[in-house]
């Protein structure tokens, strides 16, 4: 029996973490221990991990300062990429437009008006090409925020780093490829929730077997929270759907911790400070003690929950913008303290518009001043041992495991199951949009204020800055595609379209191998979904 | 008389908490909301608000489409032969809405917009174009 304190047992990890990076002292020179705690306490590095995943914590490896990019065409997003890693970004993530998002070409009639406006307009390999041209691929990892064509698009990166010379086990980053999610809040599904999964399926193994650098899944909370819900049902309805996925990836024959290692999560930092930070304590805590105990994974590495975190959009407020540079401060320090491994932080003027290069600058800047300035990096999970924050840790595992537990039952024991089920019956829907109403009434009501909106608001109207899409991107993507379409050779991209339609009808066929045929024949976004839709369906969500 | 709403979502914007939280606040204030779903084109909206007989028609974009969208759903009711008033809500920079007025919208409510401004503007949209 190993009777060694908690303290003992963090004690050799810490020894055998990452050179430190650390004053370890104060501005005014008082020392500091990387972690504070009573011997017997929960230590961070070790099970359960409520107080992070690494022994050193920032002492080690600062987080990733990985910012969310992406607008107009490929070129105008690469240069964006560049300016980032140029002002000190350590990631980069890409958002997409609508049509990419939802697998529809640019010059298709239903993208009319949407093309390049919340994101980046990606149609063939040629737009992933100019997307990461003169970017190392094999040095800065990279994400990529897309769900419904999710494998596709991955096939089109991977395809494309080939094609440059970079091997694709050397590729680091992330794929969100987090469907249940979009059945639950973000609603940018395509295809019926099973076909669906079995792309998320394909990926998995794919990058399992092929790239040991990659997360092929990002289950992400954010959404789940943006649409309303609350801090305790962001983290139930994210972990649920996170063993959800281990048990789809062990219908695919994957070992658990084959895979799970290399699972990640993506929560929100909203804006009640100490209940983000209890938060994440929590989902560490139950996320740990799910895998090992009823998941059966051996290895640590599958306890351990990393995560992503990005200030809360919808904190964002359209009046007095300026107010959100401190919304966006106080919520990526809340994500700090809680022990995010990466985060992004929104521009003030998000409320209004994607946001411009010195807003998206300043966004930065606020990391930059977190990790640098303020020696909250010195001491792993600072908040624990506060009988407010373990209180509240407490009292939200107990909320989520309630409702962890209700989702499982509803799945008669499997939480792939039980996520279905209550997709399809709207459960997630009507608990998220329950909250989201309880909120809007608390605030049109002045019993929850909003600093510029129903307080504060005397000393100007609501006035928005100028709208950073210009008109003529949609044009100019379609002349894009239009050129492509004009240049490639069409036999290569109907044969290779008819192979993605014959693994498609076999479900032990993994689709990524004719993917990236498809991507290498310069064969569209769209025509890879459509090709799949006639063979998987399409989802219509009822309207309740 | 019961106030008849259709809210509507076009286009390929699936952010919906607008949608759902004005849909039940509207009812809290007494009127009949019919909702259409996601990813509605100009014309089926059309159809729905003329099949329905609504008295307004409220469209939520917060993808940066408005300005598209709005004014296709706008002329789509027309040639059906319905003048009831569209309105929209949603992320509409200042400098959009006159351009929206001059295609036909009738009042927009961007963010922030509180539940008393919306029934009154409402109110009063429909108590004219009944006169």
């Amino acid at each position: 029996m190993n009777h060694r304190s908690g303290r003992s047992k963090w004690q050799d990890a810490y020894e055998e973490s990452p050179a430190a990076l650390s004053r370890g002292a104060t501005q005014s020179g008082v020392d500091l221990d990387p972690v504070y705690g009573p011997d017997d306490a929960e230590f961070p590095g070790l099970f359960p991990y409520t107080r992070g995943i690494h022994p050193a914590m920032y002492r080690s490896k600062l987080w990733t300062m990985r910012m969310f990019a992406g607008f107009g065409t490929a070129p105008e997003t690469n240069q964006r990429f560049r300016d980032i890693i140029a002002a000190g970004g350590t990631g980069i993530s890409t958002a997409y437009d609508m049509p990419t998002l939802l697998g529809i070409d640019s010059d298709d009639p239903r993208a009319m008006g949407e093309v390049g406006r919340c994101g980046v307009a990606i149609d063939t390999i040629d737009d992933v090409a100019d997307l990461y041209e003169g970017i190392d691929l094999a040095a800065i990892t990279t994400s990529m925020t897309i769900n419904a064509p999710a494998a596709p698009i991955f096939a089109m990166f991977v395809a494309n780093a080939e094609a440059h010379g970079v091997q694709k086990s050397l590729l680091g980053g992330t794929l969100q490829n987090d469907i249940l999610k979009e059945y639950q809040a973000q609603h940018e599904y395509v295809f019926p929730p099973r076909p669906s999964l079995r792309l998320v399926r394909d990926t998995m193994v794919f990058a399992t077997h092929e790239m040991p650098r990659w997360h092929p899944l990002s289950i992400s909370g954010y959404h789940i929270r943006e649409a309303g819900s609350t801090a305790a049902q962001e983290v139930a309805f994210t972990l649920a759907n996170g063993f959800a996925y281990v048990e789809l990836a062990r219908h695919g024959g994957l070992a658990v911790d084959s895979f799970a290692p290399k699972l990640s999560f993506f929560f929100n930092a909203h804006i009640d400070f100490f209940e983000e930070v209890a938060k994440y304590r929590c989902a560490r805590r139950l996320w740990a003690t799910w895998m090992r105990d009823f998941y059966g994974a051996l290895d640590e590495h599958s306890w351990q929950l990393r995560f992503h975190a990005q200030t809360a959009g919808v904190s964002l407020t359209a009046q007095q913008p300026d107010n959100n540079h401190a919304r966006t401060a106080i919520e990526a320090l809340a994500a700090v303290l809680g022990g995010a491994q990466s985060l992004h932080t929104n521009s003030f003027d998000e409320a209004w518009t994607l946001p411009s290069s010195d807003a998206a600058r300043i966004a930065l800047r606020t990391q930059q001043v977190i990790a640098y300035e303020t020696n909250v990096t010195e001491v792993a999970d600072p908040l624990g041992g506060s009988w407010f924050v373990e209180s509240l840790t407490d009292e939200l595992q107990r909320e989520a495991a309630q409702l962890l537990e209700e989702i499982l039952e509803i799945g008669d024991g499997s939480m792939l199951e039980g996520c279905l089920i209550a997709i399809d019956n709207g459960w997630f829907e009507g608990h998220i949009s329950d909250s989201a109403y309880a909120h809007e009434r608390a605030v049109q009501r002045g019993e929850r204020i909003i600093v510029g909106v129903n307080a504060f608001n005397d000393d100007a109207a609501a006035s928005s800055p100028p709208n950073q899409i210009d008109g003529d991107g949609e044009m100019r993507q379609i002349e894009r595609l239009t050129r492509v379409r004009r240049e490639r050779n069409d036999d290569a991209v109907h044969r290779a379209l008819d192979a993605v339609r014959t693994d498609a009808l076999d479900a032990d066929a993994n689709l990524m191998t004719s993917f990236m045929e498809a991507a290498r024949a310069r064969a569209t976004l769209g025509e890879i979904m459509d090709t799949l839709a006639d063979v998987f369906g399409r989802y219509q969500m009822v309207p309740r | 008389m019961t106030l008849r709403v259709l809210v509507a979502k076009v286009g390929l914007d699936g952010h919906d908490r607008g949608v759902n939280v004005i849909t039940r606040l509207l009812r809290d204030a007494g009127m009949e909301v019919i909702y259409t779903g996601l990813f509605q084109s100009p014309e089926s909206v059309a159809r729905s608000a003329v099949d329905e007989d609504v008295d307004v028609v409220g469209l939520s974009i917060l993808s940066g489409a408005h300005m598209t969208l709005a004014p296709l759903v706008v002329s789509a009711l027309r040639e059906q032969g319905s003048t009831v008033p569209v309105v929209v809500g949603g992320i509409i920079p200042d400098s959009d809405v006159e351009g929206l007025y001059n295609a036909g919208v009738a009042a927009t409510f961007g963010p922030g917009t509180s539940l008393e401004e919306i029934v009154s503007t409402l109110e009063h949209l429909t108590d004219s174009a009944q006169h």
